[in-house]
């Protein structure tokens, strides 16, 4: 099981800014290694942010994000006590759900 | 003897037992568009996300550095001040393979997303908007790299 992802989810007016940062290698796959052998894809295919447990929105990644991803959205109309639940799941089948309170 | 046909029948009906078995991690992931993800092209990207012929418009913007020191974390946003839109995609076009992100929006999130990607070589960047309608909207920026991100 990977880290934690650390989410921050701030009311900025009638929306709230999310802010996630996910602990993944993001291994693209075109890298090779000492012996000239190519390093296996490993990447986040698919983000997924839900707002009191309602999916608002659905990422596809590709192999070129950043490793230990970045992601900033906003979700409207959140307020402060909001639960906002991110999940990830990546190429190996491996996934990841964490939660974070709107504040 | 059995046809190539009756195999081919054979080998999905086992996968979708698998598939059913949760011992496929890809059936999982089924939505993940593979011919947008292996498209070169901001054209090939939208043809595979089924979107119409791509315009550059004021209402999309794409943010980012002008240069970015690290190939490896450039930020990158994209954002667009029309209504309905529907996907917010990030393309960089010198990388092997175009698309970087791809972001399904609901009414319920502005049409602003930011994230990081990785990129092997000064380029073009895209932000892409596609609308509900199909109506696909883009704008570019080109971003410089000193130092590229694919390396090693």
């Amino acid at each position: 099981m990977a880290d934690p992802m650390r989410i921050r989810a701030q009311v900025a007016g009638d929306k709230a800014t999310v802010r996630v940062l996910m602990s993944h290698e993001m291994e693209t796959g075109q890298r090779k290694d000492s012996s000239g052998k190519a390093i296996p894809a490993w990447f986040i295919q698919e983000v997924t942010v839900a707002h009191n447990g309602a999916p608002v929105m659905t990422a596809q990644w590709g192999p070129s994000v950043s490793k230990n991803p970045f992601m900033q959205c906003a979700i409207k109309g959140a307020k402060a006590g909001d639960k906002v639940t991110v999940s990830w799941t990546d190429n190996k089948g491996d996934k990841r759900t964490d939660e974070a309170t709107v504040s | 003897m059995q046809t190539r046909r009756e195999m081919l029948a054979h080998s999905a009906t086992v996968v979708g037992l698998l598939g059913a078995a949760g011992m496929l991690p890809a059936a999982a992931q089924a939505a993940w568009n593979e011919a947008a993800f292996s498209a070169k092209t901001l054209a090939d990207v939208v043809k595979a996300m089924g979107g119409g012929a791509p315009a550059e418009s004021k209402d999309v913007t794409v943010t980012g550095p002008d240069i970015a020191e690290n190939g490896a974390v450039v930020p990158v946003g994209a954002s667009s001040s029309a209504a309905g839109v529907k996907r917010l995609m990030l393309l960089v076009e010198k990388n092997p393979n175009a698309l970087a992100a791809s972001f399904d929006l609901t009414d319920k999130v502005e049409a602003n997303v930011t994230t990081r990607v990785k990129m092997g070589q000064s380029s073009n960047v895209y932000a892409v908007a596609m609308m509900g309608d199909g109506k696909v909207m883009y704008a570019v920026k080109e971003i410089k790299v000193t130092l590229g991100g694919c390396g090693g």
